[in-house]
């Protein structure tokens, strides 16, 4: 099993909603996220190109912030997701140091905290609150290993790209383009 | 041209924009860590080479800091630390490919061996100092007899913490400026030097300063040979490792890093060092405070400065 999201960055309008949507589920601090939207502008007027993303966690398959862990708090789980035990967790920042997504942060309550691919709703068989609740439908989820999941289907129809795959950390958190 | 906005949902005052969550707790663990390594590091070399009564600073009095810096240093880490009340979850698991994990199992070597060293020259200091129980003394005979054992322990132990300092931040890929096995053996080399000011300015013989100013000299070339290196491979590599280098090459930390650390606390006491060693009277604690300076300097510019280079995408 090996979880994956694929983000349609030609469909997503950037409304937030995926954020909104965590921070709810999730009951993220007020001020903090798992999720954000990011819009990249490319070239020079009137030349221009778009691109809108909702990024998180990439859930990496090399990942460094499991890596550098001292405690073994920063984990993989069931289908490769990268999960933060709070009662193993020091607070020490070492995998928010690491990460090169920043998609880390150091919760209020000490330990930290980070997108879990909504581990508590897909062992339920439900989506992730960012897939279910998103207007244009552009967050696929699934299981890569199963060819006629969503995600399988939609990453063989479609292009896609990883976020900084050159810094080693495989990624699977794909971006239809 | 590229523009990158963040539209929403990217509101962590903690973390955004340069994800600084490291402190002045980090650089200073890491600057007292290398410094009680560079001291221990000495002492256990010159007693190994039998040279305890002629180096008596180096191998008797230096090291009774260290202790001190040892927990004062391991202090500022559980200052750092956010969950504190779990940090015994750093003794209860060994993780071979945390650096951090490795600090934490080699102070918890080194820590109790630089109190038993310093137990072991109680009268150096005092000369009427009496264990008073029995069972210490005991104890006391029972290292005495396997000090060399000790010292030993000691010398590996003192060089895997002076690497660590510098490990601790290589092992970061996503901060291309720590990302460099350089940074180990320079921040050994930096404790190293710290520790070898340390003993000059606790040394009363004219002999054993001037070892020390040669160690020390001989040292920060290696420093100076070290961070040209580091630069270079900066320069010939990707990109995101080129802006690195560019924010000691004109960027913001340009000024802070060549002044305080490179000419401060490098090659000004390197100078001084050699009118020593040319028989003009330089006081020893100027040089030392210089050293020191420079030392705890590059560990605070490092630190900071690494969390402000990223991967761009
Ligand atoms: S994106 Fe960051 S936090 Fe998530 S698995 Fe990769 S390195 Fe770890
Ligand atoms: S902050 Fe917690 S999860 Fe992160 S590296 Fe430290 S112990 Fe592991």
């Amino acid at each position: 099993m090996r979880y994956a999201m694929a983000v349609d960055t030609r469909k997503c309008v950037g409304c937030s909603d995926c954020v909104v949507a965590c921070q709810t589920e999730n009951n993220v601090p007020i001020g903090y996220c798992r999720d954000w939207v990011v819009e990249v502008m490319d070239g020079t007027y009137p030349q221009l190109e778009i691109e809108i993303r909702s990024e998180r966690c990439n859930h990496c398959e090399n990942a460094p912030c499991v890596r550098c862990c001292p405690t073994g708090a920063s984990h993989f789980a069931a289908g490769g997701i990268v999960l933060v035990k709070p009662v193993e967790c020091i607070g020490c920042g070492a995998c928010i140091a690491s990460c090169p997504y920043d998609a880390r942060y150091p919760h209020p309550k000490g330990y930290v905290d980070k997108c879990t691919f909504c581990f508590h709703r897909i062992k339920n068989g439900l989506k992730p609150a960012c897939a279910a609740v998103c207007p244009t439908k552009c967050i696929y989820f699934g299981d890569l290993d199963d060819p006629n999941s969503e995600v399988s289907a939609v990453l063989k129809m479609r292009k896609s790209k990883t976020l900084i795959p050159e810094a080693g950390t495989m990624p699977q958190l794909y971006f239809l383009i | 041209m590229r523009e990158e906005i963040i539209v929403s949902g990217r509101m962590n005052p903690m973390v955004d924009p340069h994800l600084q969550i490291w402190h002045w707790q980090i650089p200073l663990y890491l600057f007292l860590g290398g410094l009680a390594a560079g001291i221990l590091f000495f002492a256990a070399l010159y007693y190994i080479n039998g040279k305890e009564k002629d180096y008596r600073a180096a191998v008797r009095l230096a090291p009774f800091l260290t202790p001190l810096l040892l927990v004062l240093g391991l202090l500022a880490l559980f200052i750092d630390l956010r969950h504190k009340a779990f940090f015994w979850q750093l003794y209860t698991n060994i993780k071979l490919q945390s650096p951090m994990s490795w600090g934490a199992w080699t102070l918890l070597v080194i820590t109790p061996v630089s109190f038993v060293w310093c137990a072991l020259h109680m009268k150096e200091l005092f000369p009427k100092w009496d264990w008073k129980y029995d069972w210490l003394k005991t104890l006391e005979a029972f290292f005495n007899r396997y000090k060399n054992i000790l010292a030993w322990v000691m010398l590996i132990y003192s060089v895997i913490l002076g690497i660590y300092t510098g490990i601790l931040l290589s092992a970061f890929n996503a901060r291309p400026l720590w990302n460099t096995s350089i940074l180990g053996p320079l921040f050994l080399a930096s404790g190293l030097s710290a520790g070898a000011a340390t003993i000059m300015i606790i040394s009363r013989s004219k002999e054993e300063r001037r070892l020390f100013a040669i160690i020390d000299l001989i040292i920060i070339g290696i420093e100076l040979f070290l961070i040209v290196h580091m630069f270079m491979g900066f320069l010939a590599s990707t990109q995101v490792q080129i802006e690195a280098a560019r924010l000691f090459l004109g960027g913001p930390y340009t000024m802070s890093f060549w002044i305080f650390v490179v000419t401060i606390g490098m090659i000004l006491p390197a100078l001084l060092e050699i009118l020593e060693l040319r028989k003009y009277h330089v006081p020893a604690v100027v040089t030392a405070v210089l050293v020191l300076f420079g030392s705890l300097m590059l560990r605070f510019i490092i630190v900071y400065a690494g969390q402000a280079s990223r991967w761009l995408y």
